[in-house]
């Protein structure tokens, strides 16, 4: 604010009075909250004059007001080029707090409606012989199917994904490499539900039946380019030295890789399966085709139909009826706390072993 | 590393091989790892072949024209189904949902990464990063309680002082189960990819330009506009195009929200329309063997669609890394 002034000074030779234009006024640091006070105070009064249902509409008219209010008076009191720059800074407050309200809106939803239902009956009992309009029931089969089905997903995934990650990193070259990093980036762009088709159709070809291990092979696709992509950057990030120090002392290569360059990198790459595991873990489409969903507890995820927590909200959601709407905020409740930990004990883990990059 | 130990292999001639005893275990760690690699390519394939199989069989015995058919009755003697309505709605919500979240991504990634606080920004970062955590089905309850009722009153208001723009006016009455909810739904939902990957342009740079700019006197915003849109323009791009491939294979948001119907229309208030994932989700249900390959050969259009946008996008996120080294 204060160089503009400065350049513009110099040219002035005489120290005679200042001239009027020359010197800029500036706002006050706590202006833009001003703004943002009287934006509210319109939107809302404006709102409530002509009655309009919509809170939504009640914020989006004050962040209007805000934007206007800031810019014509900003213009008026500094100068157009400050006025722009107000403007930039109002608009991006404005989408951030935009971004805000959906999430808390969400989160908070989630946890009032959802702790209604939640209780010990309720992780602890299935939905067997519990029809929709009953208050009653639980999710203990769809807690099972999920915890067996990613668990499953994970153990394919996690080996594969990280021989991936060890190939592109330390022996990808050429060809071969170039097509796998880029097949691996489209893969993370498949829609959940083409992987459940896929699958769906290789059971249509092999006359195979729904089961759990179905549903877990559709989410190792998906879960596959997440840990390759995570686990490549943490290897990435191990410093050459250390490699070049083992291979020195005449360790073969892949005695390098396994003792030195993985454990290095472990913090990051238990991470990024986690945080692997978190995105499949909600994934609904290729539970509704593949393992069918079902009323009652099965332990065995080879055979039979299953259920999981996400395909669960999904039923109740559909039978439409306040105890089923009960039902599917408590579920997704379980199944939001769930990721939420997974991620937040994955980035403890990855801040606790974070490789020392560069030193 | 690998360069190394094959330099020293090179000059002919010279005994400078190193004679471990892990040659055999090398041969195995490198056959398994690349054996891994080709395999994620062997899937990737094998998707590509069995959907395209599967689907054969069922255009083969449609009835009506599998492009432009606006019904879905594969059960029906003939059978008849079409993508028509399907393509129409997955395209425009996700053009919807770019619209809305693009410009907010875009304002985000900036806030993030120019305007607020060192500490502060870690911290939206990282709850923005959340919201990428949350599962879609969840979006989808939030969607169709509490989203949905919410957006009555805005629906009536856009009828109401943008009816004439024809795409606002609202023909037919009815809860706000429409393409517009279902699009600003899955802008929430891609917010935090869009926004991720563009702070990451952003925060790569030069800081000579920036600097330089101030230097000249530039306020923040025409810092912003002079040196960090330029250099990030490819990567917000390719940001948004990853966005889009999430709009259009999203599945239990629309599935959720949507009160479908086989009509396309334009007046995307009106409750009705549908998208490929969601029309999968709900027909499979109650969909025979030959229902079944019908569905996937809709959801052949749709990884194909998606195949495309993303390669896109990767393509200009692989070309922008060639040449930024330069700009380190």
């Amino acid at each position: 604010m204060s160089h503009a002034t400065t350049v513009r000074d110099i040219p002035t030779p005489a120290p005679a009075a200042p001239k009027p234009g020359l010197s800029s006024r500036s706002l006050p640091r706590l202006a833009p909250l001003g703004f943002a006070v009287a934006a509210i105070v319109l939107g809302v009064g404006l709102g409530l004059a002509a009655g309009w249902q919509s809170r939504v509409q009640w914020g989006l008219i004050s962040a209007l007001f805000f934007l206007v209010i800031s810019y014509v008076t900003t213009s008026v009191v500094e100068n157009r080029r400050q006025a722009r720059d107000r403007l930039a800074t109002s608009l991006v407050w404005v989408c951030f707090l935009l971004a805000v309200v959906p999430l808390a809106s969400l989160l908070w939803t989630t946890v009032s409606r959802g702790s209604e239902r939640l209780d010990g009956y309720f992780l602890t009992h299935s939905m067997a012989g519990v029809l929709g309009p009953e208050a009653s029931g639980g999710v203990y089969h769809a807690l099972i199917g999920t915890l067996e089905q990613v668990g499953i997903a994970t153990l394919i995934s996690a080996p594969l994904g990280l021989l991936t990650a060890v190939y592109l990193v330390e022996y990808g070259k050429g060809a071969l490499a170039r097509a796998v990093t880029f097949f691996v980036d489209v893969m993370t762009g498949i829609p959940s539900i083409v992987a459940g088709l896929f699958i769906l159709s290789i059971m249509l070809i092999a006359g195979l039946e729904p089961s759990g291990l179905m549903g877990a092979l559709a989410l190792s696709i998906l879960m596959i380019p997440v840990v390759v992509r995570s686990t490549e950057e943490m290897l990435k990030l191990v410093p050459n030295e250390l490699r070049e120090a083992s291979l020195a002392l005449g360790i073969p290569k892949w005695r390098t890789i396994l003792k030195v360059v993985l454990p290095t990198a472990i913090g990051g790459i238990a991470t990024g399966v986690m945080l692997a595991v978190a995105r499949i873990a909600g994934e609904t489409a290729p539970i509704i085709l593949l393992v069918f969903g079902s009323q009652l507890i099965n332990t065995n995820p080879f055979e039979g139909a299953q259920s999981s927590l996400p395909f669960y909200i999904y039923e109740q959601y559909k039978i439409g009826e306040a105890a089923s709407y009960d039902r599917a905020w408590a579920a997704a409740l379980v199944l939001i706390a769930f990721v939420m930990i997974l991620n937040l004990v994955a980035r403890g883990i990855a801040r606790w072993k974070a490789p020392k990059a560069g030193r | 590393m690998a360069s190394t130990t094959q330099q020293i292999q090179t000059p002919p001639g010279r005994r400078f091989r190193p004679r471990s005893t892990g040659r055999a275990g090398d041969r195995i760690f490198l056959g398994l790892s690349r054996g891994s690699g080709i395999l994620l390519l062997v899937i990737m394939a094998s998707i590509a072949v069995f959907l395209s199989y599967r689907a054969a069989i069922a255009i083969s015995k449609d009835e009506g024209n599998f492009l432009t058919t606006f019904d879905w009755n594969p059960a029906g003697d003939p059978p008849v189904f079409g993508i028509a309505v399907l393509l129409f709605g997955t395209v425009v919500s996700s053009v919807i949902a770019m619209v809305i979240a693009v410009p907010v991504a875009v304002g985000i990634a900036l806030f993030i990464s120019h305007y607020a606080p060192r500490k502060l920004a870690g911290a939206i970062a990282y709850v923005i990063d959340l919201l990428a955590a949350v599962p879609s089905i969840v979006y989808g309850i939030w969607g169709a309680l509490v989203l949905v009722p919410y957006l009555e009153g805005l629906n009536l208001w856009l009828d109401q002082f943008f009816g004439w723009t024809y795409v606002f006016e609202k023909t037919e009455i009815g809860v706000a189960r429409s393409l517009f909810t279902v699009g600003i739904l899955l802008a929430v939902m891609i917010l935090p990819i869009v926004t991720s990957v563009s702070r990451e342009v952003f925060l790569q740079v030069p800081r000579m330009n920036e600097e330089a700019a101030l230097a000249l006197g530039a306020t923040r915003w025409e810092v912003i506009r002079l040196s960090v849109l330029p250099f990030g323009r490819s990567g917000v791009i390719s940001a948004s195009m990853l966005g889009l491939g999430r709009a259009l294979g999203e599945t239990m948001a629309v599935a959720t929200v949507l009160s479908p119907n086989f009509l396309i229309s334009l007046h995307v208030l009106n409750p009705g329309g549908g998208t490929f994932a969601q029309n999968i989700a709900a027909k499979f249900g109650e969909a025979d063997a030959f229902g079944r390959d019908a569905l996937i050969a809709s959801g052949l259009v749709l990884f194909v669609l998606t195949l495309l946008v993303n390669g896109a996008a990767r393509l200009i996120i692989a070309r922008r890394k060639e040449y930024s080294g330069a700009n380190a």
